[in-house]
């Protein structure tokens, strides 16, 4: 069993803490010298361009890719892919995926029941009630017999992030949850994620939705070529960006907004 | 020589028991090994994948008259003894475990790999994950060609016969060969054969195109 530290340590402390992580794909360098310290509570909105490595970032952290060099400390872990008890690591972070990957054999309820009952050991009862608190919470109850096909992209991605919470985790990652959304969808799926963040949850998001990340980040981070090339607050960060090219991303992507 | 009578036609209708009996243990020997064979060539350990891969080659690679030969001939080598059944049912399970555990393989890699993300970062362990979330979702498209192969493997236990096994075939070999009456005889066979596997295409068909619908 890998250590967690109990739930109530104090809000500020660093749950998450990069150190010079490196990671290639063969020849390809994908992240370069990462250094990132997450503190209990904080929002971090990783936006920059496709390939960018940004994905990648958050995708080590759960360890669903292994890095080559340097450290990941998880809540006090280090972290590594053939870490024996990963899985303990792995039941804290919540992750929401860019094409939600809901469990199309299983209702909207045993998506978020399976878990809890088989990485928890949680009653049935007790998970059905946990997940229809939550599936609340995201305001989709009525959805909860609903087979993922049933479903809008709105609908199923709400449930996505209601399977993660159902699993009580510490921290939650999101990987571009609105990209592959109808644009009437995404406002719904924002909505959720400000009302989380507004709980206290430790998140990090990489979206391109920076209308979010004005509204709940502390830091935005701006990612080019496997680099962290900026990181400031969110007023910082739109009003005086420091480097051309973070100025450059945000002339593109701002420019239709 | 002597005339076909009714009692031998009854003969060859009864050695079907054989042919099914002998299908239905080379199915469940198959199935348990392709399960092993699908596991160990999807599986992290990579020299579980060589080996199962190289395991896959040979037997599509050879006849499945070599494999009978083989599975009855080779035992006797190091001095253990099997009969005819014992021999056909050990090489037809090994064939098939071949077979299935390449269908198999290629169900499980058909489902997305978001869905083993999604279950491995909510923590679920390897056999959980596979049981609960892969393995359904790869079933329904293993469906039509398990079945496929199925009657593959039926008409193939039909090779039994000239290691000396009594099935559907060898019994009716022994009858034509007191009667020579081959035309009745074979048309016979082929039809009782037919009848076995023309339903069992049919309903791989027709989940192949369930399928296919569900797709869409």
């Amino acid at each position: 069993m890998a250590a967690i530290a109990s739930p109530e340590a104090e809000i500020g402390a660093p749950i998450i803490e990069m150190r010079k992580v490196d990671k290639f794909y063969g020849d390809f360098h994908v992240l370069r010298d990462i250094d990132l310290t997450v503190s209990r509570g904080e929002r971090i909105v990783i936006c920059g361009p496709s390939g960018s490595g940004k994905s990648t970032l958050i995708r080590c952290l759960n360890q669903l890719e292994e890095h080559q060099k340097g450290e990941i400390v998880i809540d006090g872990t280090t972290v590594h892919a053939r870490l024996k008890g990963i899985e303990d690591i792995r039941r804290e972070i919540g992750m929401v995926f860019q094409s939600f990957n809901l469990f199309p054999h299983l209702t909207a309820l045993e998506n978020c029941t399976l878990a809890p009952m088989k990485v928890r050991g949680t009653p049935k009862a007790e998970a059905e009630a946990t997940a229809r608190k939550i599936l609340e919470r995201v305001h989709i109850p009525e959805q909860a017999h609903k087979y993922p096909v049933q479903l809008s992209g709105g609908q199923q991605q709400r449930v996505a992030i209601a399977r993660s919470l159902c699993m009580n985790p510490k921290i939650m990652l999101f990987d571009e949850p609105t990209s592959a959304l109808d644009p009437e969808m995404v406002s719904e799926v924002l909505d959720t994620m400000v009302e989380l963040a507004e709980s206290g949850m430790t998140m990090i998001c990489v979206t391109h939705e920076m209308g979010f990340a004005r509204k709940v980040a502390d830091r935005v981070i701006f990612m080019d070529a496997g680099e962290i090339v900026e990181m400031a607050p969110p007023d910082q960060f739109f009003s005086a960006p420091q480097s051309e090219r973070t100025r450059k991303f945000l002339g593109q992507i701002l420019h239709h907004a | 020589m002597r005339t076909l009578g009714s009692g031998d036609i009854i003969y060859i209708i009864m050695a079907v028991r054989w042919t099914l009996l002998l299908s239905l243990v080379a199915f469940l020997g198959g199935a348990l090994g392709g399960v092993l064979v699908a596991l160990a060539r999807t599986g992290e350990y990579k020299w579980l994948r060589v080996a199962s891969a190289g395991y896959i080659k040979v037997f599509q690679g050879t006849p499945l008259l070599m494999q009978l030969f083989l599975a009855f001939f080779v035992p006797g080598l190091f001095g253990w003894s099997v009969d005819p059944w014992m021999a056909a049912a050990l090489g037809l399970s090994l064939h098939a475990s071949a077979f299935l555990g390449e269908i198999w393989r290629g169900a499980l890699e058909v489902v997305p790999r978001g869905q083993w993300e999604a279950a491995t970062s909510l923590g679920l362990r390897y056999w959980p994950k596979m049981v609960l979330v892969l393995a359904p979702q790869a079933v329904r498209i293993a469906i039509p060609p398990t079945i496929g192969f199925l009657v593959q493997l039926i008409k193939g236990t039909s090779l039994a016969s000239i290691i000396g096994f009594v099935e559907l075939t060898r019994a009716a070999q022994i009858i034509n060969n007191a009667t020579f009456r081959p035309f009745t005889i074979f048309a016979l066979v082929a039809l009782m054969y037919y009848v076995i596997c023309r339903p069992l295409s049919a309903y791989s068909k027709r989940m192949e195109q369930k399928l296919l619908v569900a797709a869409r």
